[in-house]
């Protein structure tokens, strides 16, 4: 781990019974694990649970005070896999992902695991990537829970309900013989709040002691006929547990009045989006107490049909807030009615939209529609028939760009996308397959390289159909995070194997750097627990790949151009594959920035570049910012009526990478860029080696001006 | 966008709701983070929420953040803002605060709008190649009618100058509005129990956001636009040199003072650039120039045919070759600007490093123009030139070496007149003119093609791209000549070729004129 250390956050972990937690979800879930007894626990990083990855690789001391096992796993199917742990031996295990993305990964692990059925509790915790702020495909990771049969938590988004969520898995899970999944939504992982500690509890088996007591039961193997006999279980057995408990220890909620002609069932996680809608038509105060009943399905599979119906009795319409698509919930809902002969009306999707997250606004929309239906005489006058009257905001969206995220400041991947683009321009066009992490920006203008991702680790796999090659060779990008997820295999191997004639090109920036700067095998970084330090180029070869260029120094658009061309045009046969190398800068800045000053503090000889545009010398034609899109390459209108448009301009938060440098150098664009490097505390001769130049330009210049007009002032 | 109507917020009464919207990496966390220790320390229960992931990398974000006072049981806070719902919005940079009114997140009734007024430019905006710069005055405008209140600074501007960032400065502004029930001294506490080495600086750019956001209210009062970017007038500075020149500079200047009053004010500033250039006969040239466009102009439209030509004369006169970048590069002003602009204390050194890449045709260009068209008709040799001298250098122009070669290059000043350069420039120059000029009587097409010579920027290939743009819309031109609408059409296809690079919206324009001849 390069970009910080979690040392703050790793005192609360410590915290014992009664002590107070203040702070996010995320990290109030990781200390749940530790006062529910967790024996070992796995992952595998990305928006919203990468802090509880980062947090437990921080707290290395403390897990091995307690004898937990901690894993950062190569992907997800590995995390979910570990859990195997919990299928003989009674250790409560847990492992992280997010989703869907991360659980079509473990897909596989997941199902086997809930074939088998676990003794163990097992527990995975997975961070719903939805609605705004997401960077993957909008889907549910519900559908998942129903096929495999493991049960699915959805708690309400706040600290001690999502904690206690934690515990209650645990059990619900020992108790069923099945593994449970406590799904937190992208907010809620990152909400702040309270809870009241508990003591950290030791596993009541430890991961290391379990391996003294080997354990196996062939009638846990997924075979035949043992698989047939897991299926029967599920049904006959583990779902009516789990059913049994879920009631038994009221893991659903009620709250409201005992009687009302309406009610409204939820998923945990819209509760707060829920209240928030009745707050503000006046049918709830700020506590949550409400005049409409609510069912609050903490669990929202299995559905328990006989609380669900005991609930609905007497009520003459039923609301249920389920967001996303297909609406498994309701159809369930409306199924346990039917077959109940009950005469209760059934709404949801038809006064909610089907599709996106349920926002402040839809979700008032729509319960207001849903009670305009069903009980009109609980909303206030306003509300029924509103009178709006306010002066009309003139129209922005067609004023207000987009901004969709992109490389940061002083990114090394900037300069290989430029690269890509001056190679286009020489080759023409090339179909391009991308993968998941940042370089996934670069499909965004300005550079526009790269039209599809398949999934994580399959950018080169994408470009199978075209693995034959022809008049010009396909292109695939993929990211070291990638590479080791499952890329090597899934894509190189694939490649060698079927004699691709295609090119590769790897962004190896040393971390897992579009999920926090997780270290990976070929992390150049020391890490006290992790063996890192193992180069790509030596996996490539490993696996047969012969046609391999290393750039160290990504800047270098030049070089880079010319080995993207080489690889592109090359007699050689078989995949061709580039490594572009270079620390990602985020990373580097937040290690060396504080590094940097301390140096200079301390009277150490330092140089520090940034980057500059002369403003005269700019003609304004902005082709220096269509190959680079860096933030702090931005516009500067001068104040000069001559000149209509606005030229380049470099901010204060330049880093001195030196692309656009480098690139208006590689395009032959234009000599405004130059470096300025200062040097902090210089030694005593480049100082008079300085002042003997300053001298001389001094002298030479005066003796220029003193021969011509000057209209600078 | 569809709301409903004015719902009672009886439910969340007492509940203070605040959106920040920024741009990832401002910051915005850190912000949150005061704001909830704020609250906190001062007796309320509070909520944040936000949605990091890969939004943090420059994107547009949101973070959002609710409080009450405590009291014995806990608030059911809401996880995001809703429309129509939120009482303070701070926007981070301005158009950010133009998103938060689309998406309904500022209203007359409630809404306290603090906002950043300076502009972090979207890759659309700056990508184009001509001037693509969102209008900041329409947000203005917009935020005027949707916010009950609005506080708009520079609190980049106020933080920088503090060697701090925004969102000390922004939190400054929020202390300064006056909306959260808690004391100044509260929020200085709350930047110092956050502790770090940073804290004092944060707390100087906390107090100068304090300060921006008392004056930029007291502006918002006063009606004037806040939010407002634009070239001004241009104010022109004395003139010094020896005496001989200055006598000289003076007629000429009293010559361009002697223009129609729509003219001379251009003239005056395009006279100084040419003459920055090269020297007063440059300039001399240059009036002469205007004079035959004069001529041919009518004072019933304003002299605005000349007063454009002033403009994009004098652009096309001060063209950018290699004597002009390396005289530039040298003046003495220069290294005391970028070394202000470093920040570099006293004691350090700035070393200051040119990327420069010139061609075959730069360094024929500086051959005489007989000689040089000689060679530049021979692609062999310019193929060995290019060769010896084509490839990127990097000059250290503050080192000895590297200074004394841009001096001697910019010293070719007198030279210039005879290079193959000059001789091209000047002979596009008078084509152009001349073009433009035989499109009178269509007094707005013959302006268009004026302001045609705009797309001629740029080194290099841009500039070769530039030329061919220009080439094409001045056919264009021709195409419409004789139609009412010439003009409009002109100006169509000047803002087309500006659109894009490549000139695809150029080529749309150019198919769509050629439907209808």
């Amino acid at each position: 781990m390069a970009e910080r250390s979690f040392r703050a956050e790793v005192e609360h972990l410590r915290k014992g019974a009664g002590e107070i937690f203040t702070g996010e979800g995320i990290l109030a879930i990781t200390k749940a694990l530790l006062e529910n007894g967790v024996g070992y626990v796995g992952g595998y990083q990305g928006a919203p649970i990468s802090h509880l990855m980062d947090v437990l690789a921080d707290a290395q001391d403390l897990l091995a005070e307690l004898g937990v096992r901690f894993e950062a796993n190569a992907n997800e199917a590995a995390a979910a896999a570990m859990l195997a742990a919990s299928v003989h031996y009674p250790i409560r295990g847990a492992c992280t992902f997010k989703g869907p993305v991360g659980v079509n990964v473990a897909s596989d692990a997941l199902a086997n695991l809930s074939s088998s059925g676990v003794t163990g509790g097992a527990l995975v915790i997975v961070g719903e990537d939805y609605g705004e702020g997401s960077s993957i495909m909008q889907e549910r990771t519900h559908a998942f829970a129903m096929k495999s049969q493991f049960w699915l938590l959805d708690p309400r988004p706040d600290l001690p309900s999502i904690v206690k969520a934690v515990g209650d898995g645990f059990a619900l899970s020992e108790a069923s013989n099945t593994p449970v999944m406590l799904m937190v939504r992208i907010r809620a992982c990152h909400v702040t709040g309270s809870f009241i500690c508990r003591d950290n509890v030791r596993p009541q088996l430890s991961v290391e002691k379990a391996l003294s007591a080997p354990r196996s039961d062939f009638a846990r193997v997924v075979l035949p006929p043992m698989s047939y006999a897991h299926e029967i279980d599920k049904v006959k057995n583990r779902r009516p547990a789990a059913e049994r408990f879920v009631v038994e220890r009221g893991l659903n909620e009620t709250f409201g009045p005992a009687q009302s002609k309406v009610g409204i069932v939820l998923q945990g996680g819209m509760y707060n989006g829920v209240v928030r809608a009745l707050q503000r038509l006046g049918l709830a105060d700020l506590y949550g107490d409400t005049q409409v009943p609510l069912l609050v399905l903490n669990v929202t599979w299995p559905l328990v049909a006989s609380e669900f119906l005991d609930w609905a009795a007497g009520k003459e319409a039923v609301l249920v807030v389920e967001e996303g698509q297909p609406d498994f919930i309701e159809t369930q809902l409306g199924a346990f009615l039917y077959r109940a002969g009950a005469t209760v009306r059934l709404h949801g999707k038809d006064v909610l939209p089907m599709a996106g997250e349920y926002t402040g606004q839809v979700m008032l929309d729509g319960l207001t529609a849903f009670l305009k239906a069903a009980a009109p005489e609980l909303l206030p006058a306003q509300v029924r028939a509103p009178n709006l009257d306010r002066p009309p905001v003139p129209d922005l969206t067609r004023t207000v760009p987009i901004r969709p995220p992109g490389f940061c400041t002083g990114c090394p991947e900037r300069p290989i996308f430029a690269a890509m683009k001056l190679v286009e321009k020489e080759l023409g066009k090339h179909q391009i397959s991308a993968d998941i992490g940042c370089h996934l920006f670069g499909a965004l203008p300005p550079f526009e390289i790269g039209g599809a991702t398949m999934g994580y680790g399959l950018g080169p796999a994408a470009n199978g159909a075209f693995d034959g090659g022809g008049e010009r060779r396909p292109v695939s990008i993929i990211g070291d995070g990638g590479f080791w997820h499952n890329g090597l295999s899934s894509s190189f191997t694939n490649m060698v194997f079927n004699r691709s004639d295609g090119v590769a090109l790897i962004v190896d920036n040393y971390y897992s750097a579009a999920t926090g700067g997780q270290d990976l095998m070929s992390s150049r970084a020391k890490n006290p627990t992790k063996a890192t330090g193992h180069p790509i180029a030596e996996a490539l070869k490993g696996v047969g790949v012969g046609w391999i260029r290393q750039v160290d120094r990504t800047y270098d658009v030049g070089r880079m151009r010319d080995v993207l061309r080489e690889a592109l045009t090359t007699q050689a046969e078989g995949p061709k594959v580039v490594i572009a190398s270079s620390e990602c800068m985020l990373n580097r800045q937040r290690r060396e920035r504080p590094l940097r000053q301390q140096a200079i503090r301390e009277g150490r000889r330092v140089e520090a570049p940034r980057f500059g545009v002369d403003e005269d010398i700019c003609t304004g034609d902005h082709a220096c910012i269509r190959l680079s899109g860096c933030p702090s390459l931005g516009l500067k209108r001068l104040d000069d009526p001559l000149r209509d448009d606005p030229v380049a301009h470099i901010d204060t938060s330049c880093v001195g990478c030196g692309n656009c440098g480098e690139v208006a150098e590689a395009a032959v664009l234009c000599p405004s860029f130059y470096e300025a490097r200062v040097v902090h505390n210089p030694g005593r001769f480049e100082a008079w080696r300085a002042r003997v130049a300053a001298r001389l330009r001094g002298w030479l210049t005066a003796r220029r001006a003193a021969r011509r007009l000057d209209f600078a002032g | 966008m569809t709301r409903q109507g004015p719902v009672p917020a009886a439910g969340t009464a007492g509940v203070i709701k605040l959106a920040i919207m920024a741009v990832g990496g401002q910051g915005g966390g850190v912000l949150t983070g005061w704001i909830e220790d704020l609250a906190r320390a001062n007796g309320h229960a509070c909520q944040a929420t936000s949605v990091a992931g890969v939004s943090q990398r420059t994107g547009a974000t949101m973070y959002y953040i609710e409080m009450a006072p405590a009291g014995e049981r806990t608030p059911v806070f809401a996880l995001m803002p809703a429309a129509g719902d939120v009482d303070i919005l701070i926007a981070a940079e301005w158009m950010e605060a133009g998103r938060a009114i689309i998406r309904g997140f500022v209203t007359p009734d409630r809404t306290v709008l603090i906002a950043s007024t300076h502009r972090i430019h979207a890759v659309s905006e700056k990508a184009q190649p001509g001037d693509g710069i969102a209008p900041a005055e329409e947000v203005a405008a917009a935020a005027r009618v949707a916010a009950r209140a609005v506080i708009a600074a520079d609190f980049d501007a106020a933080a920088v100058a503090e060697g701090s960032v925004i969102s000390a400065a922004l939190f400054g502004g929020l202390a300064a509005a006056g909306v959260l029930p808690f004391p100044r001294a509260a929020f200085e506490a709350a930047i110092r129990g956050s502790g770090g080495r940073g804290a004092e600086a944060s707390l100087r750019a906390f107090a100068a956001g304090f300060e921006a956001a008392l004056a930029g209210a007291a502006a918002e009062a006063g009606g004037s636009a806040a939010a407002g970017a634009g070239a001004g007038a241009g104010r022109l500075r004395a003139v010094r040199g020896p005496a001989r020149l200055v006598a000289e500079w003076d007629r000429l200047a009293a010559r361009a003072a002697a223009l129609p009053a729509p003219v001379a004010g251009m003239a005056a500033h395009g006279l100084r650039k040419v003459v920055d250039f090269q020297d007063p006969a440059y300039g001399a040239d240059y009036l002469g120039r205007l004079d035959s466009v004069l001529a041919r102009d009518d004072p019933a439209q304003g002299w605005l045919l000349t007063r454009e030509a002033a403009r994009h004369i004098a652009n096309a006169m001060a063209y950018d070759d290699v004597i002009g970048v390396a005289d530039r590069k040298t003046r003495g002003q220069r290294f005391a600007r970028i070394r202000a602009e470093t920040g570099a204390a006293e004691g350090a050194l700035v070393r200051v490093t040119e990327y420069f890449h010139p061609r075959a045709e730069e360094i024929v260009g500086l051959f005489p123009a007989g000689l040089g068209a000689r060679i530049a008709a021979s692609p062999r040799r310019m193929d060995r030139i290019g060769r010896w001298f084509g490839r990127g250098r990097r000059v250290r122009s503050d080192g000895v070496a590297g200074f004394l070669l841009l001096h001697a290059l910019a010293g070719l000043r007198g030279w210039r007149r005879r290079t193959l350069r000059h001789a091209g420039e000047v002979a596009h120059l008078e084509a152009w003119l001349d073009a433009a000029l035989d499109f009178l009587p269509d007094y707005g097409l013959a302006v268009e093609a004026i302001r045609a010579r705009r797309l001629v920027k740029g080194y290099s290939d841009t500039h070769a791209r530039g030329l061919g743009k220009f080439d094409r819309v001045l056919e264009g031109m021709r195409m419409v000549r004789g139609r009412e609408d010439a003009a409009d059409w002109g100006r169509r296809l000047i803002a087309a070729a500006l659109k894009d690079e490549e000139g695809k919206a150029l080529d749309g324009a150019l198919a769509t004129v050629r439907s209808f001849l």
